[in-house]
């Protein structure tokens, strides 16, 4: 009776929101349609509710429930609190979007609920099943939602090409996971480490079986994948330009940290041991995402396909902190990521802000002449743009930074060069945003017509990649601290 | 309590002038936000005269030192400091903001906020640099300083001016991100983003190569040295006066200082190596592009190549590690400063009145400006190195620095007294002497009080430096005997080791 109370304390965020998002689902057949609103709130206070959960149980304690099926480590605590704030700040941004498109409805907030329930448990999962169900959870809800605009021949097809291609990364995922099940014999993290790190002991040959091998090839595949890497980044562009902008912002942004604690308890918690080949695999592929997001982007007339390469380039940059295979390395990763969504949410905001009804503003000429519509969101979109290319005195600066130092620390010096290199190329097309907007005469003149609050959010949101720029130091140490904490046995 | 900060006081006052003026200004207010940014440009000019009144002219190391943590986790100071190199040019640069602001004071009709603000924020980034003592913070005012300058060109430029401000920024920031990883290898080495602890390392002899190559990469675009000088051309064009004024007084500067501070003498063995090198590329500067210079039809992409020239010199200086060479070099960037800031001024008094800058649109200039036309030879002179204006002292103290080094070396770089004279004076005779060219020239109208006080002013120091040098040389004796001191002295790793 004991155990189960604990496991249920200890999962009680999960808990809570999936709760909620069931209520939503029932309560929403009993409102009417202008008493959305309600729902709404609803919403956000189960956001509210969970973010105050995963604060106030035990946080920054490591604890494990359902017989080791799910873990609460500082790692988690971090990653969710910071999921949660990213979730509750998009539906602020996307609730104007969503009603003038005849989209503000219960299905919406019930299937983002769910989705976010599917990141909580990929952030805490400990066991491949649990991470493999948390994945499903939130892959399948966001191809609803990807379709859920159902007129919409574009977004049809960006849901029938994402769902393809994801259901296919996901049997890749899970073939990768019974054969590392078939060596170790076991689903649990912990102990395929301890058996991994046992059989290394007593043969050290041991690591090169070829059954292990490739089933790590293929889970690093599987991780590309939902990452979108190159060479499995082909989905991406089409994907982020066919969805509603709402639901591009959901893709493009919070899923990133789930995706980055997936790669962290697979990889390092779990086959830390086969490091050197993971390293490997994990360098190609930075480099030639950080190589191909950026030159690929230049080409772009469309901003959502442009961020799109630019997430890709970014993803290079998260894997390269990964790839460094050091507790610097991945606390650098876990600060990349958490300034990757703070300005991807700004960047999507923006372009949220300036659409209106019937108009989308997801080409580049929409931008045109910005600062003279209105300078203040043409200066936040500077600082986004900036800080997306890594100028200081901008978070997007420090990302970099942090990164680079940690690659460099274990000797990957010319991949540093190469990398600095792709990032002055990339800051071509981020300059060229900030062209149009300041340089260009307006096409585009219309009112930009958005609620005070999101409006409110959306200055904080900018401004806070200045002021984390310029102060880094909190959440650089954050980031450092909860690593350090999770992941005491490879100090 | 205040004077243990002037360095800071001097970076913060003109950025927080900007962000007030970019809060109350706008186009409707026009007269309130020129007066806010002049009262801006005028304090940081203040708080900055601290620094020579203040001066230790006996200590070699640095002064006004600031230090707080800023970033614990990677060892990051927020650590300001100045010496008898830095100071001169901190001095130059809240001067030529005061300069920039009011040169503008009628021209810019658009958008009057955001321009005075970008200048206000640039002159604290630049002040930023040439006083951070930590790596880090000196990248962060680096980068940061291009920001405010890709949107002047960009926003107040001339017809080509997306393409001048891209490849401006693009030139840079490819030469800056390879600093960067040369900052972090020497994070990885010493654990420490110090600038003082990198000047004291031990360094096999191709690690100091590699470095100074990076370090070279991101500075000779700046200076800008031949042959990555081509962006300057095209900035300079298209960049409105007050822009040019700051590109070519103070920006450049920021290439030829970051030299002293980081490549030499971080890589002091690689210096001594690449010397031949680089003194090639300085006498190509001088001599090949005053030759470009020449032939130029455009008044400001002339002046722009003969900065191009003139900095030449600062770099031939730097490598002929004399006390000589490095003080002339010195005096050269900080006479340079007035002198390129006067020329384009002159360029910029003529462009208001008839917008264009062709010299074959001009002619007989100097019957209808008198006043004007003489303050225009006097710059034309100085820039062309009379003896007793500022350009004279500079290029004579590197020529004789030269002449000691190797007689060619010398006989090359004083070439320029001949070309220099050539392509300034040629333009003087095609713009100002003759007949009056064409009606629209009859119609100029002289010098408005604005313009003769900003061109009284530069004419002064351009003299004052002329005549009494040692105003500058007696603030970097000191700290320049320790430079060539520190140069002298291996930094290989002991044999065996």
């Amino acid at each position: 009776m004991d155990t189960i109370n604990t496991d249920l304390f200890i999962s009680m965020p999960e808990i809570t929101m999936l709760s909620m998002a069931m209520f939503i689902l029932i309560i929403d057949l009993f409102l009417n349609k202008n008493n959305r609103m309600i729902i709404y709130g609803l919403a956000q206070m189960t956001l509210f509710a969970a973010a105050y959960l995963v604060l106030s149980l035990n946080a920054f304690a490591i604890d494990v429930a359902y017989n080791g099926m799910f873990i609460s480590d500082p790692i988690s605590d971090v990653l969710k609190l910071a999921t949660l704030i990213g979730a509750s700040i998009m539906l602020v941004y996307t609730r104007h979007y969503m009603q003038l498109r005849q989209m503000f409805s219960g299905e919406y907030y019930a299937l983002f609920l769910f989705a976010i329930v599917g990141m909580m448990v990929m952030i805490s999962g400990y066991n491949l099943i649990t991470i493999y169900v948390g994945l499903e959870l939130l892959s399948l809800c966001v191809y609803a939602l990807v379709a859920l605009d159902r007129d919409n021949a574009r977004a049809t097809e960006a849901a029938m090409k994402y769902f393809v291609l994801g259901a296919l990364a996901s049997g890749m995922l899970l073939y990768g996971m019974s054969m590392i099940y078939g060596v170790t014999g076991s689903l649990d993290i912990g102990t395929i480490a301890e058996r991994l790190k046992d059989a290394f002991e007593q043969n050290p040959d041991f690591i090169h079986n070829p059954v292990l091998i490739l089933g790590l090839v293929f889970i690093v595949s599987g991780l590309a994948f939902k990452f979108g890497a190159v060479p499995f980044h082909m989905w991406v562009p089409d994907v982020y330009q066919g969805s509603p902008t709402a639901i591009t912002m959901l893709i493009g942004s919070i899923p990133k940290f789930a995706g980055f604690a997936m790669a962290l308890r697979l990889l390092v918690f779990g086959l830390a041991y086969l490091v050197g080949d993971w390293q490997d695999m994990l360098l190609v592929m930075a480099v030639m995402s950080i190589a191909i997001g950026n030159i690929t982007a230049i080409a772009q007339t469309n901003l959502k396909r442009m961020l799109a390469y630019s997430t890709i380039s970014h993803i290079g940059f998260l894997l390269l902190g990964l790839m460094s295979g050091s507790l610097n390395g991945f606390a650098s990763s876990m600060f990349y990521v958490s300034a990757y969504v703070l300005m991807s949410l700004a960047g999507f905001g923006m372009i949220l802000l300036l659409s209106r009804k019937g108009h989308e503003a997801e080409q580049l000429d929409d931008l045109k002449g910005l600062n003279k519509r209105s300078p203040w969101t043409a200066f936040l979109m500077l600082i986004t743009m900036f800080s997306m290319a890594g100028v200081p005195p901008t978070v997007g600066f420090y990302a970099k930074f942090t990164v680079l130092q940690a690659a460099l620390h274990v000797g990957f010096i010319w991949v540093v060069v190469f990398a600095v290199l792709m990032a002055a190329i990339g800051a071509f097309y981020y300059l060229r945003v900030i062209k149009l907007m300041y340089f260009d005469e307006p096409v585009d003149t219309a009112l930009i017509d958005a609620p005070l609050d999101m409006k409110m959010i959306l200055s904080l949101n900018a401004l806070a990649l200045l002021v984390v720029g310029l102060m880094p130091q909190g959440l650089l140490e954050l980031c450092g601290v909860a690593i350090a904490t999770s992941l005491p046995h490879l100090l | 309590m205040l004077t243990n900060h002037i360095l800071s006081l001097s970076i913060w006052v003109p950025i927080l002038a900007g962000v007030i003026v970019l809060a109350l200004g706008n186009d409707h207010r026009v007269a309130l936000t020129r007066w806010l940014a002049a009262f801006g440009a005028i304090a940081g000019l203040l708080v900055t005269v601290p620094l020579y009144t203040q001066f230790n002219f006996a200590e070699a190391g640095f002064q006004f030192q600031e230090a707080a943590y800023w970033i614990p986790a990677f060892q990051i100071f927020y650590h300001l400091g100045a010496d008898g190199i830095s100071v001169p040019l901190i001095l130059l640069t809240s001067f030529t903001t005061l300069i920039c602001i009011i040169a503008s004071w009628q021209v810019i009709t658009k958008n009057i906020a955001q321009y005075m603000a970008c200048f206000l924020m640039m002159s604290g980034l630049m002040i930023g640099v040439f006083s951070a003592l930590d790596s880090i913070l000196y990248y962060v005012f680096w980068e940061a300083m291009l920001i405010p300058m890709f949107l002047v060109i960009g926003i107040w430029g001339g017809p080509n001016r997306v393409y001048a401000t891209v490849k401006f920024f693009l030139y840079t920031l490819l030469g800056s991100l390879l600093m960067l990883v040369a900052f972090i290898y020497l994070f990885h080495l010493t654990g420490s983003f110090n600038i003082a602890k990198y000047h004291n390392v031990v360094l096999p002899f191709n690690v100091q190569l590699c470095i100074f190559m990076a370090f070279f990469m991101a500075f000779a675009v700046k200076i800008p040295m031949w042959p990555v000088h081509t962006w300057l051309p095209d900035a300079h064009v298209e960049a409105p006066t007050a822009g040019s004024i700051v590109l070519a007084a103070v920006m450049l500067k920021l290439g030829g200082y970051s030299f002293l501070r980081f490549a030499m003498p971080i890589a002091p063995d690689a210096t001594h190596y690449l010397a031949g090198f680089m003194i090639a590329l300085s006498l190509i500067a001088i001599l090949y592009i005053a030759l470009v210079a020449l032939v130029q039809k455009d008044m400001k992409k002339l002046i722009a190549y003969s900065s191009i020239s003139h900095m030449g010199f600062v770099t031939l200086g730097f490598f002929l590690f004399s006390q000589l060479g490095l003080e002339g070099a010195i005096v050269q960037m900080i006479s340079h400063g007035f002198i390129s800031a006067a020329m384009f001024l002159c360029v910029g008094v003529l462009y208001d009145r008839m917008h264009s800058r062709q010299i074959a649109d001009y002619g007989g200039v100097a019957n209808t400006m008198p006043v004007f036309s003489a303050f225009v030879v006097l710059f034309a002179m100085a820039n062309s190195g009379l003896p007793g204006t500022s350009g004279f002292v500079g290029e004579f103290m590197v020529i004789l620095a030269a002449v000691k080094y190797d007689f060619w070396v010398a006989f090359i770089a004083a070439t320029t007294l001949i070309f220099g004279a050539s392509y300034t004076l040629w333009m003087v005779k095609r713009v100002y002497y003759g007949s009056v060219a064409n009606d629209k020239v009859a119609a100029l109208k002289d010098l408005s009080r604005r313009e003769f006080v900003l061109l009284a002013v530069l004419a002064a120091f351009t003299i004052g430096i002329g005549v009494y040098p040692q105003v500058i040389t007696q603030m970097t004796q000191a700290t320049s005997a320790r430079f060539l001191n520190h140069m002298s002295i291996s930094k290989l790793p002991a044999a065996g080791i």
